[in-house]
């Protein structure tokens, strides 16, 4: 039961963190429908990892394992999500990475992530954890607009000006190495295969490569080689950014324990 | 917020039906560089209460109105013939509420 519930907040990590990192740009959007869709893009990823901490809670059935508990008071290497989804939205372009992010950013990871995301929560609609099946059928429908919303602006912004190619490109060209992770092996996910609560990411890549490839081609980017050091968040071992994305998450929440508002 | 998109991209009406509402409510107005993503916008800024089943985009430019200098011209003719309104038939109770 360990393996699946590393495997459940695995999942729920992934959608808390970019959750949290595309909350950034709340009053910040590069306009105002934009702020709009990614207010909503995070919401819609909090809302997933709180039904899944839920779940968490409701196996741990110890009385006091809640969804505040798992998001607010676990360390850094507690935390399961890619490493894809924790570091800033900047590139080699951007001066600073606090402060300056870069849209094409967002938007190259969100499309990356949301990609493999249609295709995990489809096969995850026949867990054999029936409520993570009920969870994934919710998450899929919100994940397949994730994904239409990011497409559509890695092609405008590719196939637009000068300025934006070469910023969408950068961005592409900085992401695409950390989507290595989404293929390695590792021990939570290989035990969640086996008891077919979990899918084997392995049989979804060729769908997943077949869908980026489509979208790099059509926004007349090129696919960068996904080479180079194979980033290890889902174990734990996490980069210089998460610590400060959890500084920003979980301090209020530390400072005034089961406070409410 | 910056917004070079104000001048760059064209004016957007949005009409929204309701899942009790039979037909499309005009509920505003945004700027979009085409018509999809007018559509996807228009879904996060005017939906996001579930307000909606359905929506039109329509653009700004194609909207021919009647200018407010006509209104007298045009609309208070009207004002004086209450015998329009068919509220001066008896209708038979079989036909109930209408």
């Amino acid at each position: 039961m360990a393996a699946h519930e590393q495997y459940l907040l695995h999942l729920a990590d992934n959608a808390l963190i970019l959750g949290q990192r595309n909350a950034e740009w709340c009053g910040h959007g590069p306009v105002l429908e934009e702020d709009l869709a990614l207010a909503n893009n995070s919401l819609d990823l909090i809302g997933q990892a709180r039904l899944l901490y839920q779940r968490v809670g409701a196996l741990r059935n110890d009385g006091k394992t809640s969804e505040d508990l798992l998001a607010y008071f676990r360390n850094e290497p507690e935390f399961r999500n890619y490493t894809l989804l924790e570091i800033a939205h900047s590139t080699a372009l951007t001066p600073t990475a606090a402060g300056d992010r870069d849209y094409a950013v967002t938007i190259a990871r969100n499309f990356l992530f949301s990609a493999l995301m249609v295709l995990v929560w489809d096969a995850l609609k026949t867990s054999t954890d029936q409520e993570l099946a009920a969870i994934a059928s919710k998450s899929l429908k919100e994940a397949q607009y994730h994904l239409r919303h990011s497409r559509d602006w890695l092609i405008k912004l590719g196939d637009g000006t000068d300025v934006s190619h070469a910023r969408m490109q950068a961005a592409l060209d900085h992401l695409m190495p950390y989507t290595q992770e989404f293929w390695t092996p590792s021990p939570m996910e290989a035990a969640a295969v086996r008891t077919g609560a979990g899918v084997d990411n392995k049989t979804l890549q060729a769908s997943w490569n077949a869908i980026v490839d489509e979208a790099i081609a059509e926004a007349t980017l090129k696919r960068p080689a996904a080479g180079g050091y194979v980033t290890t968040g889902k174990l734990g071992v996490h980069s210089e950014h998460m610590g400060f994305v959890l500084a920003e998450m979980q301090s209020l929440a530390r400072a005034h324990p089961e406070a409410v508002w | 917020m910056s917004t070079p998109a104000l001048k760059e991209w064209p004016l957007w009406e949005v009409f929204v039906r309701s899942k009790q509402g039979l037909e499309h409510k005009h509920c505003g107005s945004l700027h979009a560089a085409d018509a999809p993503q007018a559509l996807q916008m228009a879904r996060d800024v005017y939906t996001r209460r579930q307000e909606g089943v359905s929506i039109w985009v329509v653009p700004s430019a194609s909207i021919s109105a009647s200018a407010p200098e006509d209104k007298d011209a045009m609309f208070d003719p009207s004002a004086d013939k209450i015998y329009r309104h068919p509220t001066f038939y008896d209708i038979p109770d079989e036909v109930g509420h209408m």
